[in-house]
């Protein structure tokens, strides 16, 4: 195999491999807040995305069956940008139905990232389906794993799984806070959070802060065309 | 509606949503606007469930073993520490403090 085929596919183990750590935490404190080993399993199997997991389950352990919409529109809203990694991947991942709806099902953050920082095409697909499949595998396993040792643990605070889950949440936080921008809304959105928890029902301060979000991207973009657009007008 | 109903409608809608961007052409979809926005909603939600995951009790705001737990783990990611080391240090950090009874 070719050099950069080969580093490609190191590169998706090694990302595998540390995410994949990760899922025992989920499948820890998911069970510790009183989800069903099954409930736990669908939700690494099926859903494969952990910040929407851990969203889930958090958002469901604070409000409890009254917050299950909050949660899934939560979730829903954190899986929103794996759209935007599907259509990033779609050219790259080519034809054939089986491929594309296998490739939808892994296109996750870490698969995204390992394909769209190689050089050519190749490597990219190869990146990719390492990362997806060794995740995936990695993602559930551990999963499994946290979820049987949860099953032992017991109470949630007693191990402090409650600052657990905050540290995750802080964690893949952390690496998107790379410019002013997405400082400024991180802070806007944990005061509007701050504020509303003793207002509103568990779950929607979460829903209120990502109107934080969308709201500044809308303003700026407005801002940016018009700035773009004025230059024109004087020339013509 | 039931946690077993919650969990499957979350985790197909998350699923639906993986495959929107392989279903339709990408130059529907191509703009600032959407890229931005789906950046910025994803650091609002995190930041979001920082807080209510490390000060919501119930319907009140505490300050408890977390928010060491969480100042910790801030302080390890400046530091570049891996994830797992981050997470078990926050673990450690509130668990330790509840045992011998400092912070609730």
């Amino acid at each position: 195999m070719a050099p950069d085929l080969r580093r490609a596919r190191a590169q998706g183990l090694q990302v595998a491999l540390a995410v994949s750590l990760y899922g025992v935490s989920f499948g820890a404190l998911a069970v510790a807040l009183g989800f069903s080993l099954g409930q736990t399993m669908v939700l690494s199997l099926v859903m494969f995305s952990g910040a929407s997991q851990f969203a889930f389950v958090g958002v469901v352990a604070t409000g409890g069956l009254a917050a299950v919409p909050a949660a899934i529109a939560t979730a829903g809203l954190l899986g929103a940008r794996n759209s935007l990694y599907s259509l990033t991947m779609s050219p790259i991942i080519g034809r054939g139905f089986f491929r594309r709806a296998l490739a939808a099902h892994l296109t996750v953050d870490e698969s995204t990232a390992v394909s769209t920082a190689q050089e050519t095409r190749r490597a990219a697909q190869h990146g990719f389906w390492a990362t997806a499949l060794w995740l995936y595998l990695g993602w559930n396993v551990s999963t499994l794993v946290g979820a049987l040792a949860g099953d032992a643990l017991g109470d949630v605070k007693t191990w402090g799984l409650d600052a657990v889950a905050a540290a995750a949440f802080l964690a893949l936080l952390w690496p998107r806070l790379v410019s002013r921008e997405p400082v400024a809304v991180a802070v806007g959105a944990a005061a509007v959070t701050a504020v509303l928890i003793p207002f509103v029902p568990a779950g929607v301060p979460v829903l209120c802060a990502a109107g934080v979000g969308i709201a500044t991207a809308m303003v700026r973009v407005v801002r940016s065309r018009r700035a773009a657009a004025k230059p024109l007008e004087g020339e013509q | 509606m039931s946690i077993w109903l919650g969990v499957i409608v979350a985790a197909l809608v998350v699923w639906a949503l993986k495959n929107l961007g392989y279903l339709i052409p990408q130059r529907l979809v191509q703009g600032a606007l959407i890229t931005r926005m789906a950046g910025l909603t994803t650091v609002a939600l995190l930041a979001s469930l920082v807080v209510a995951q490390t000060l919501q009790n119930d319907s009140a705001l505490v300050i408890d073993a977390r928010v060491p737990a969480v100042v910790v783990a801030g302080a390890l990611l400046a530091m570049k520490a891996p994830f797992w080391v981050v997470l078990v240090s926050a673990g450690v950090v509130a668990a330790g403090l509840r045992f011998f009874g400092v912070l609730a």
